[in-house]
């Protein structure tokens, strides 16, 4: 359980950091939180020679910050900083949920939001917040910067619309439209902690009690996380009611082939993509208003 | 009087083990060593064609590679216990493998390098040509026409057909039962996954010849004995071994394994220390697994819920070798044990022992009797369920009573061994008064009302532990290849201190706690006095190690015995000393005194001194306070208790949730609580994994798709309840003390108790039974097959 | 061994200086280079806590933090969490609950419990039990764990009363 040996670069800078990855390739690794990274380092099936370490640009890329329309979030922030941030508690608060439900605290100690988004695990938790927040992902590259929207992003297992040679700087989220409601529900995996299926919902009334606008994002279930538009299409313009949620949480796994494992297969993954698109709807409606 | 035994006494060992100052094998480092790294098979089933090690040789910091022809003088691994009284088609691990492979994980070569870093780096040099072969993972398909065939001396993979009972008196008892349930149980394959994996250091002295060896084992004696007489073929006096602080076992640390040996040879080969451990992966493919049995049963009641009889069929999977004593398990722990705590007048079990592509399966924490007291467990309650009747009933109507005892178990099932004690009633009253059973019945049909479901289980459980005469382990149906009495020494020194070595091991156990706690109410000395010494073939008595919960029954009953005769030579010093009849001087306290003035006593501290300068002593005495007792147990002994679980079951999920878990155990009188509680609350988590988390998942090319703690789940604590222990004290009469043993009975006791809780939730969907794992994705699939 | 890096690090309040190959694990240098070895290893592979240590006061898994990432950074481990006048109150409850049996995990669960008494001086059951979701133990089913954590809260409850070094 040791990884290949490696050569080790600790850039100040992004622009450094991306020089590195341009003069190394595929052959280079960014390393962040490495709770992803090292663990297939040491079980070898992953073999980067040059391990790009993003320590030092902890102090530019680390924050949470207010923007008004947005909020700005950098991409080494924590998953412990997301979940105690008093900020997203008040303004994304299914941000803070999600974030406070991944692996356990040595995990959220170290894991960053760049990283866990970038790795795009499909069992990971964030891509469905980022999904549901409707986030726009800021890379920048030997070009430059460009903004990537959430629904642009996740590209299947472990893929992303990412190029070779980009870094994850930033996400910036739309805060929620007054008197949304937010809620991600997640089915644990009783050994890894990774989501079996996580599914966040964003739902924000109208002055009648129908539903205005609603985004509904799964992970866990298929090969990346995914927007349930059919689950959405269901709820809008409609007056939220239990059998309304159930109905539309029905369309949870609509045209989506369901993971199988050795711990839930297909069908039951389907099973619980709509039971926790329910859940997860059930309450942000609850704590909408 | 006793002042320790009994007491919430605080636990010696801890203060080294808080402070991060214990030394366990990866602590150890010796000047030189080298360090190892095992390429392990990655297919389960083929034939080594050829193996180049060339590359990997050159790379710098490696000092060597071998393969399994530098070992072909060693002989394969003995299998110690084999089913009793029948054929076993053995077959063995090699120290590595030269032909072929039958399971992931077989070592196949070894490197030996400077570090640990360029050892596992020249793993991937090694160039190894497989012819891959068909494989079978399931023991029951491994048994049908035109499955792979794992060894030629082994027809249709079967080691072993093993039986035990009356099959005809059975089969006419079933006949005439009022009903006869017939069900299949699946006891799935589990992963000990001790928290500390595997490992050992070899070291060589080539002036006396002499072979060092650390390991993580339960059984040191037993392994230096296997390792020098059996495999390596040297006299057992030329090795030491020596097993440290062992960071739990669970029973997989009892065997030996194909790496001690290595270490040992490879050590001599190279003239310097070297030392293996395994990765968490390794741990996972290579070391030996537990249970995995498929079981179909009959029973047989009459209308008011008479039990009477129990048939029983086992496939239980055996791996692709045998390990040290897999065969024994299914066959001489599990089928003796299946009348459980209840008046059964008929019984069979048939176990067929199978070979598949699977690692070694072996005895893992209660070994056999949770097995067999899930299948009786799990009875009663069908038994119940078929005729309508309260499952505390049922069990109240077929228990046997007090005045049983001692008690054979019908069919000979027992080989002639007799239940010691129990009051089997009185801990199943206590639990249901605890966990307030009518109430809950009332609540339950309340919440079901909301939409809520909510179950409760009962296990009224009895073990057999404290193994074992050696008379009846060295019967023809028992076929264990060894005694099983164990050891002790106690010595008191000059100044009165104490110290005592045993060759029982303790890995989490707290032996040196609860010994010492026994010697000293015995010598009547403080406990800081007594020092208990273990794992070091050197320093202690033969002896066969810690398993089977027998380190209080077996190990500790040497030890009592030891003081006793250390007493009575005091004694006799004393009243030297005293110069009164030695038979007017007792001992009390750690005084000898003639009887009535105790004012005029010799401690025992003046004693051991007296003794050990002996200037003075009487005509015959030999100096020195010092004996040595082997104990050989007249017959195992027999816990027993009930456990009670209420689960709440999410129907839209599967989830089950423990609401609450009690406990009632009875294992004669309690050493230590603050210990015994410990204990009981381990045993009872892992039987809660069993039940509901845990399973070693292969898919049909034997690859172990559970091989790591992301996979296998082993519970975490927010997955468990606060326990709620309590005792009840039937002294056995086995032993002077009474005591019974402790260490498996959660086990053992718990996965049927949750099992029947779920179950006993579900009822209303007219669900009997899940097999388990009880995972969430086979609740709900119940629920959804009994919705249909 | 390949190139090898030298870190400048603070180890249970001591300067260090450590030299070591960038694959290096934190955890591999304070076992093998500085022979601290109450940090366990028990899986390698961030899953079970046993190898906990506190990194500027932050509970992470060492087996998860190369040790060039320790670089200007302090680290507290087990070794270094008693106090001047003896033990720590959870090594003390810990002993007093006999909150461990076979003892590898045990360094991981007071390093990491200090950092949630840290954080939360008065937790429920609840909590604890949620954060210790990664700590674990075969052993004891947990709950002497947690009530020896919850004991030491209660007998101690006010904000920094746990000692050892903080950040």
């Amino acid at each position: 359980m040791y990884p290949e040996a490696f050569s080790y670069h600790a850039p100040s800078t992004v622009e450094e950091a991306l020089a590195l990855l341009e003069r190394h390739g595929d052959d280079a690794k960014l390393l962040a939180g490495g709770h992803s990274l090292l663990p297939a380092m040491k079980l070898r099936l992953s073999g980067p020679t040059h391990i790009i370490d993003m320590k030092h640009l902890r102090g530019s890329l680390d924050y949470i910050r207010d923007e008004g329309d947005d909020v700005a979030i950098g991409a080494l922030t924590t998953h412990r900083s997301l979940e105690r941030s008093e900020l997203l508690r008040g303004k994304l608060p299914v941000l803070a949920e999600t974030a406070g439900c991944i692996g356990d605290m040595q995990v959220r100690n170290l894991g960053t939001l760049g990283g866990s988004v970038a790795h795009a695990d499909p069992a990971g938790d964030l891509p469905a917040a980022v999904l549901a927040l409707d986030a726009v992902l800021v890379a920048q590259g030997s070009g430059g910067t460009r903004t990537i929207a959430a629904g642009e992003f996740f590209h299947g297992f472990f893929e992303t619309a990412l190029e070779a040679g980009e870094i994850l700087i930033e996400l910036r989220i739309p805060t929620l439209a007054a008197g949304s409601g937010s809620s991600y529900q997640k089915f644990f995996h009783p050994a890894s902690g990774y989501a079996v299926c996580g599914a966040a919902a964003v739902i924000t009334p109208d002055a009648s009690g129908n539903v205005a606008s609603c985004r509904v994002a799964l992970t866990g279930v298929s090969e990346g996380a995914y927007r349930a538009t059919a689950v959405e299409e269901a709820l809008v313009g409609k007056p939220f009611s239990e059998e309304l949620a159930a109905a539309a949480a029905e369309h949870a796994a609509d045209g989506i082939e369901p993971l199988e494992d050795y711990f839930a297969d297909a069908t039951y993954r389907g099973h619980l993509a709509k039971t926790f698109v329910k859940r997860a709807l059930l309450t942000a409606w609850e704590r909408s208003g | 009087m006793a002042k320790y035994v009994g007491a919430r006494q605080k636990r010696v060992e801890d203060p080294r083990l808080i402070t991060g100052n214990a030394r366990y094998l990866e602590d150890v480092q010796l000047p030189g060593m080298l360090h190892a790294a095992v390429l392990r098979s990655p297919y389960a089933h083929a034939r080594i064609d050829s193996i180049d090690t060339s590359a990997a040789s050159r790379l710098p910091g490696v000092v060597a590679v071998f393969t399994g022809q530098d070992f072909a003088d060693l002989n394969p691994l003995p299998c110690a216990w084999q089913a009793g009284g029948v054929t076993n088609n053995a077959n063995t691990p090699r120290v590595l493998e030269i032909d072929k492979v039958t399971h992931t994980g077989m070592g196949i070569a070894v490197v030996v390098a400077e570090d640990r870093y360029a050892a596992e780096d020249a793993l991937a040099h090694i160039e190894v040509a497989y012819s891959v072969l068909p494989t079978v993972v399931d023991a029951k398909k491994a048994t049908e026409a035109g499955a792979p065939q794992l060894h030629e001396n082994a027809p249709d993979n079967i080691c072993m057909t093993w039986e035990c009972g009356d099959q005809d008196g059975t089969d006419r008892a079933l006949g005439a039962s009022d009903v006869v349930i017939r069900e299949h149980l699946t006891n799935q394959r589990l992963i000990p996954t001790a928290m500390e994996p595997r490992g050992a250091i070899g070291s060589y002295d080539p002036g006396t010849e002499e072979y060092t060896v650390w390991m993580t084992s339960q059984a040191p004696h037993v392994m230096r004995l296997l390792m020098t007489a059996f495999v390596m073929g040297i006299p057992e006096t030329k090795m030491r071994c020596l097993s440290p602080q062992v960071g739990g076992a669970f029973g997989s640390k009892i065997f030996l394994y194909p790496e001690y040996p290595m270490v040992a040879v490879l050590a001599q080969k190279l003239g310097r220390p070297v030392k293996w451990t395994e990765s968490r992966q390794e741990n996972y493919i290579a070391t030996t697994h537990g249970r995995d049995h498929q079981t179909d049963f009959e029973v047989g009641a009459l209308r008011d819920g008479t039990i009477t009889a129990l048939k029983v069929t086992t496939y239980a999977n055996l791996g692709g070798t045998l390990s040290t004593i897999a065969p024994g398990i299914p066959t001489s722990l599990y089928g003796s044990m299946l009348s459980g705590t209840y008046k059964i007048p008929h019984l069979h079990c048939q176990v067929y022992g199978v070979y598949t592509n699977t690692a070694m399966v072996d005895a893992y924490r209660g070994a056999g009797r949770p097995e067999a007291t899930f299948v009786i467990e799990r009875a009663v309650d069908l038994v119940a369920r078929e005729l309508n009747l309260d499952p505390a009933e049922v069990r109240r109507k077929n228990f046997i009573q007090p005045e049983d005892f001692p008690y054979e178990p019908a069919s000979n099932l027992l080989n002639g061994l007799a239940y010691d004690s129990g009051e089997y009633e009185k801990a199943l009253e206590r639990a249901l008064e605890q966990v307030g059973y009518r109430e809950f019945r009332q609540e339950q049909q309340e919440a079901r009302q909301q939409g809520r479901y909510l179950g409760i289980g009962l296990s009224s459980y009895v073990e057999i532990c404290g193994v074992a005469p050696s008379k009846w382990v060295g019967l023809p149906g028992e076929g264990w290849g060894a005694g099983l009495w164990e050891s002790a020494n106690v010595r008191v020194h000059l100044t009165g201190k104490t110290v005592v070595t045993t060759g029982s091991q303790s890995h989490g156990q707290g032996l040196e706690t609860t010994m010492a706690q026994v010697v000293a109410d015995e010598l009547g000395i403080p406990i800081e006095d007594i020092e208990v010494k273990h794992s070091d073939t050197m320093s202690t008595p033969f002896g066969y190690g810690t398993y089977g919960s027998r380190s209080a029954a077996v190990g500790t009953i040497a030890l009592y015995n030891s003081v006793q005769r250390i007493k009575e030579k005091a004694r006799k010093l004393g009243a030297h000393m005293l110069e009164a009849s030695e038979e007017d001087v007792v001992y009390q306290d750690g005084n000898v005194f003639v009887k009535g003035s105790p004012e005029q006593a010799k401690t025992i501290q003046e004693i051991a001194g007296a003794a050990a300068v002996a200037y003075d002593l009487p005509a015959g005495m030999e100096p020195f306070l010092d004996d040595t007792a082997y104990y050989d147990p007249p017959n195992c002994t027999y816990p027993f208790g009930t456990h009670i679980c209420i689960v709440e079951v999410d129907t839209d999920t599967g989830r089950v949730e423990i609401k609450r878990y009690l406990s009632v155990d009875d294992c004669g009188p309690v050493i230590n609580p603050l210990i015994a509680d410990g204990q009981v609350q381990g045993g009872i988590t892992q039987g809660i994994a069993q039940a509901l988390y845990e399973f070693a998942a292969y898919d049909d090319s034997g690859q172990l798709l559970t091989a790591s703690m992301m996979d296998y789940a082993i519970p975490k604590a927010e997955h468990l309840p606060h326990f709620e222990n309590s005792h009840t004290v039937t002294p056995s009469p086995v032993n002077p003390m009474g005591i019974k043993g402790i260490g498996e009975a959660g086990t053992i006791a718990s996965a049927p108790a949750v099992v029947n809780a779920v179950v006993d939730a579900l009822s209303p969907f007219g669900i009997r039974d899940i097999n388990m794992p009880l995972t969430p994705q086979a609740v709900w699939r119940a629920i959804q097959e009994a919705g249909r | 061994m390949a190139d090898r890096v030298i870190v400048n690090t603070s180890i249970n309040g001591e300067e260090a200086t450590l030299l070591c190959e960038p694959r290096q694990t934190l955890l591999e240098v304070l076992r093998e280079g500085l022979r601290l070895t109450g940090t366990k290893e028990g899986c390698s592979n961030g899953n079970c806590g046993a190898c906990n240590v506190l990194l500027d006061g932050v509970l992470v898994n060492s087996c998860l933090v190369l040790a060039v990432e320790a670089e200007g950074r302090s680290v507290t481990t087990i070794e270094g969490i008693a106090l001047p006048e003896g033990l720590h109150p959870l090594q003390q409850k810990f002993l007093e609950h006999a909150a461990l049996q076979c003892g590898i995990c045990t360094p991981g669960f007071i390093i990491s419990a200090k950092a949630l008494l840290e954080e939360n001086p008065s937790p429920t059951e609840e909590e604890v039990r949620f954060w210790l979701a990664g700590n674990l133990c075969r052993c004891t089913g947990y709950d002497k764990i947690v009530r020896a954590v919850l004991d030491t809260a209660e007998a101690a409850p006010s904000v920094g009363s746990f000692g050892g070094e903080t950040p």
